[in-house]
């Protein structure tokens, strides 16, 4: 019986990678090789053990995006004792003037402003990362690209029409996405994209920034996973000595059992 | 010295404590009775683990949930807000919640295996129908209480979730719209509908389940277990008029079933602290959004749990008909009893046809539960549609392969190695 149980999970598990490869293939073929043309196959690759990059990311998101984008969840102070911030660095670089160190970090545009501006107010970004994954924030804050008749000038391809301006395009510069005809008649299918106006920082430097940022996101997302990273190690290893024991007590009873 | 020690103990078990407290409760007899004195089939295989397990998880739930309740503000306007002040802000409370959510989903692997177990070896059968019954009704209930749990965080998938299944009552013919609003307590799922879930769900079902557990142990109790060979040992009696192939559940079965515990908490505790979302199986992404009822989650699915037969309403173009067909497959487990007619019980003397349908009964499940976690389009549909069919051919074609087939003879005694 263990034989038939275990057949049909395999087959089960064979269906379902069959169907998922069948899936990826439909869309993977593509001649172009314009740089960002394979954009849906981008990852964060971020590393939340990385104390220096979810520091430089603090810095990043409290410098460009803390304006307008809260983290209603998180407290100053817990960021500041998670990430190993002093608090002079607290108070010098990273505090909103005029907010408490144990206030939550609320951005300091007004909800109704936001409305009035953008059309929307901008979203909370604390459980950004765990809702859409560290993979789409990246995806997002690097396919911006020109367009003229957007009010903000831009558009994005995680998110199309996006009412968020490029805030980041000083660092990042604008650039331009080049669309050609698929195989659907009339549809328009991205290929890639062209430089534009040039930010002030290299493609290389603007992705570590970004990486940085996203990386500071998926710790906002849930603060406590790193210590219970490291709790789960002492656990798991109590429990592989508990259940030995409970084993070898097991043998000695079964003992009489014949 | 020695003498006068044990004279001590002797006087002590008739008129100390222990007499005191017997004569009140009976709790030696108790112990006698239904742990050591309970004689269990000696041949059990790791598939016997899932009963105590399931009972272990039950009672983790309890335990958990208690403390959930502590921190959780029912409410649309404060329920999420308060699941992330647990998981940020009380000590531990992601740990907490992380056990709870993980919790379920182990409570439903356990009860899927425990039940897979029971139609392999026939447990269902004469004279464990009742047995079977209640515990069918134990399912019935933990999926309530499933599904109440996950409306309660208020996020996104949550919302659409109750709406999606909430909505499917109204396919009851006549009252069905009426009932829809009776459920919900408002014109759309709201603060109401928030509320009185979270009364059921920290409440009465738990009050149900326990209940119906006690029930499910009580009724085990009477019959006695079947086990992997299908036979009774209560056949086969030696001078003393106990079962030859019986052995006491305490100690021998409490110290194999502490070994199972050890193994589910080293899995479990791998998932609470590596892996909690479980790829987004046990904690969907979409749900660490509020709900918003002006935004629909691009794939609406209900946890994984519950996708075998969300994949078979989907399965079927009329949406009625589809919600038909959907409570059959969950009420024909409780015709199995009658629906076989085989002359043995265990798969292991059942012919080859048995063999056959189970195996195509635990793919089509398997694979409908995946198909139900993917948008219902193309060949996912076609897929469903041939999986359901083959999930209700197990159960149709019963009363006729379990007697077409040759089965083998049955031993005599259990089949048990040392």
């Amino acid at each position: 019986m263990r034989k038939i149980a275990a057949l049909a999970f395999a087959v089960a598990l064979l269906s379902a990678t069959a169907l998922t490869f069948g899936a990826a293939a439909g869309e993977a073929e593509g001649e172009k090789t314009l740089p960002g043309a394979d954009w849906r196959d981008w990852h964060a690759g971020n590393e939340v053990a990385s104390l220096p990059s979810l520091q430089r990311g603090a810095r990043n998101f409290m410098a460009y995006c803390a304006g307008c984008h809260s983290l209603k969840y998180l407290r100053y102070s817990r960021m500041a004792n998670d990430l190993k911030i002093s608090e002079t660095q607290l108070a010098d670089y990273l505090i909103q003037p005029g907010d408490d160190k144990n206030k939550y970090i609320i951005a300091s545009l007004a909800p109704t402003d936001g409305e009035a501006w953008f059309g929307r107010t901008p979203p909370d970004l604390s459980l950004i990362a765990r809702a859409k994954g560290p993979d789409y924030v990246y995806k997002f804050l690097k396919t911006f690209y020109s367009e003229p008749k957007a009010l903000t000038g831009v558009n994005n391809l995680a998110l199309p029409s996006t009412a968020m301006p490029h805030v980041l395009s000083e660092l990042q510069g604008v650039q331009s996405a080049v669309f050609k005809t698929g195989k659907n008649k009339g549809e328009l299918e991205f290929a890639g994209f062209e430089a534009g106006v040039v930010g002030r920082l290299s493609a290389a430097d603007y992705d570590a920034f970004v990486r940085d940022t996203v990386n500071f996101l998926a710790y906002v997302g849930e603060p406590s996973q790193l210590y219970r990273q490291s709790l789960g190690v002492w656990v798991v290893l109590f429990l592989l000595a508990f259940t030995g024991i409970a084993f070898k007590l097991k043998q000695e009873y079964w003992k009489d059992v014949k | 010295m020695a003498a006068a020690a044990s004279n001590t103990v002797t006087k002590l078990n008739k008129s100390g404590f222990r007499a005191w407290l017997n004569k009140r409760l009976p709790v030696d007899e108790f112990v006698s009775s239904q742990l050591t004195g309970y004689l269990a089939p000696k041949n059990f295989n790791v598939w016997y683990f899932f009963g105590s397990l399931a009972l272990v998880v039950f009672v983790m739930q309890l335990i958990s949930g208690i403390f959930l309740t502590m921190h959780y503000k029912v409410g649309e306007a404060t329920a999420f807000d308060s699941v992330e002040y647990i998981m940020r802000e009380v000590d531990f409370g992601w740990l907490i919640r992380y056990l709870h959510s993980t919790g379920a989903s182990f409570f439903f692997i356990f009860v899927y295996l425990h039940m897979f177990r029971a139609m392999m070896y026939g447990s269902y059968r004469g004279p464990r129908e009742l047995l079977w019954l209640i515990g069918m009704l134990v399912y019935l209930a933990l999926m309530a209480e499933g599904f109440f749990g996950y409306v309660l965080p208020w996020g996104n998938m949550s919302f659409w979730g109750a709406q999606v299944i909430v909505n499917l009552f109204g396919t009851v013919p006549v009252i069905g719209p009426d009932l829809v609003e009776w459920i919900r307590g408002d014109y759309a799922i709201a603060d109401a509908t928030l509320n009185r879930f979270f009364a059921l769900h920290v409440v009465a079902v738990p009050f149900a389940l326990a209940l119906l557990i006690m029930l499910h142990l009580v009724a085990l109790r009477q019959t006695g277990s079947n086990n992997p060979d299908g036979i009774e040992i209560k056949d086969k009696l030696g001078a003393d008029g106990k079962p030859l192939d019986g052995i006491s559940f305490h100690p021998y079965y409490t110290v194999k079933d502490v070994v199972g515990v050890g193994v589910f908490l080293i899995l479990f505790c791998i998932v609470v602290f590596f892996v909690p979302t479980f790829n987004g199986l046990f904690l969907e992404g979409p749900n660490f959004e509020p709900a918003n009822p002006t935004s629909t989650p691009e794939h609406i699915a209900p946890a994984w749990y519950f996708t075998p037969f969300y994949a078979i309403l989907r399965a079927v173009p009329d949406q009625r008909l589809g919600a038909l067909l959907m409570f059959l497959a969950i009420a024909v487990f409780f015709f199995l009893p009658w629906l076989d007619r085989s002359p043995v019980k265990s798969i292991r003397y059942k012919g080859v046809l048995s063999r056959f349908f189970l195996g195509l009964f635990a793919l089509s499940f398997l694979a409908l539960m995946f198909l139900g976690l993917q948008p219902a389009e193309g060949l996912y549909v076609v897929l469903a549609r041939i999986f359901t069919v083959c999930y209700f051919a197990f159960f149709v074609l019963m009363p006729w392969y379990t007697r077409a087939e040759t089965t083998q003879p049955v031993p005599e005694r259990v089949t048990y190695h040392a």
